[in-house]
């Protein structure tokens, strides 16, 4: 499977991303650059974190417009998957690609440290090798990453299953300790209403080897590779 | 050098009355700390000026309108107002 990561001046987690996809998983993967256009060649694309154009006006406001991102709709649109991590996140809610947005963290800290998360939804091609309730231990190092909806959005979002991860203790329980910026009923991650686009605030790619703190974030990328086997057996 | 054409818009952008402002209530905290204790509540949001050339009055505040509705705010958290004055 050909992985693309979407580099934005600014980015940050988009070579963690990429030694995660050759080293953790194996495959090949290119880095694509914000002004390129064609991403036809690609079977999967990952928004990675960092702080695109430095958050400026408000994190992924600006990187919304880059040119590369009318592609990314088109791709998100015929049903490719695709992962926004932390500021990918961001972009991907600014870009109106995922419901809700990212407010400043209610600790007004940068939070960075090890959380854990349960999949809630494992019918997207992100969490699709992953049963529900599955927990994964996974980094977290952002300042805005408060997730909010509105009423009206969060159920609909509860309602149909929508959250894909939610913040918890190490025994899955959903609880105000184990929310670490303020999000609304603990939620780590959304998608889209079919599924196929993500958005995370967690970094699965830095946890892609024991040797960095764990691996739990490879459970996520490779997901994407049994959904891409399903896809192709389909057709 | 002013134009008949030349316009400058204020704009107040802040999050919607419902959605929680962490930073305000910081400030307000910090307030009540140097004796302000009449402060009941604080909001912190981002001015913009942006300056145009339009028309007339309402053609500038119309661009403006557009404008705060694709970019300089966030239509799901935020709110805003503005006025438009000559340049």
């Amino acid at each position: 499977m050909r992985f693309a990561v979407i580099t934005f001046p600014g980015s940050n987690g988009d070579h963690d991303a990429l030694m995660a996809i050759q080293m953790g998983l194996g495959q090949p993967v290119e880095l694509v650059w914000h002004t390129e256009t064609d991403l036809s060649r690609f079977d999967c694309l990952i928004i990675p974190g960092g702080f695109s154009y430095g958050d400026y006006l408000r994190a992924g406001a600006i990187a919304r417009f880059a040119p590369v991102m009318e592609s990314v709709r088109a791709f998100a649109e015929a049903g490719g998957p695709v992962l926004g991590i932390c500021n990918g996140f961001q972009i991907l809610t600014e870009a109106g690609l995922l419901p809700g947005a990212l407010l400043r963290n209610a600790s007004l800290s940068f939070e960075c440290a090890w959380v854990h998360v349960r999949v809630d939804n494992d019918r997207t091609p992100w969490t699709r090798a992953l049963a529900p309730g599955t927990i994964l231990r996974l980094p977290i190092a952002h300042g805005e990453g408060r997730y909010y909806a509105d009423d009206a959005t969060l159920e609909r979002l509860e309602r149909e299953g929508r959250v894909v991860f939610r913040y918890v203790d190490a025994d899955g329980r959903v609880t105000p300790e184990a929310n670490p910026n303020g999000s609304l009923n603990n939620i780590a991650g959304v998608c889209n209403e079919r599924g196929n686009v993500v958005g995370l605030m967690p970094h699965p790619e830095r946890a892609y080897d024991r040797l960095i703190g764990g691996d739990d974030g490879l459970r996520v990328l490779s997901a994407v590779l049994r959904a891409g086997v399903a896809a192709a057996s389909r057709s | 050098m002013t134009s008949e054409k030349a316009w400058r818009a204020d704009v107040y952008v802040a999050l919607k009355a419902g959605v929680n402002d962490p930073q305000g209530l910081a400030v307000r905290d910090g307030l009540h700390r140097l004796g302000y204790d009449e402060v009941s509540q604080v909001r912190v949001g981002r001015y913009i000026q942006v300056w145009l050339e339009a028309p007339d009055e309402e053609a500038a505040a119309a661009r403006v309108r557009e404008m705060c509705e694709r970019l300089l705010a966030n239509p799901v958290i935020e709110e805003y107002r503005f006025h438009v004055v000559r340049a």
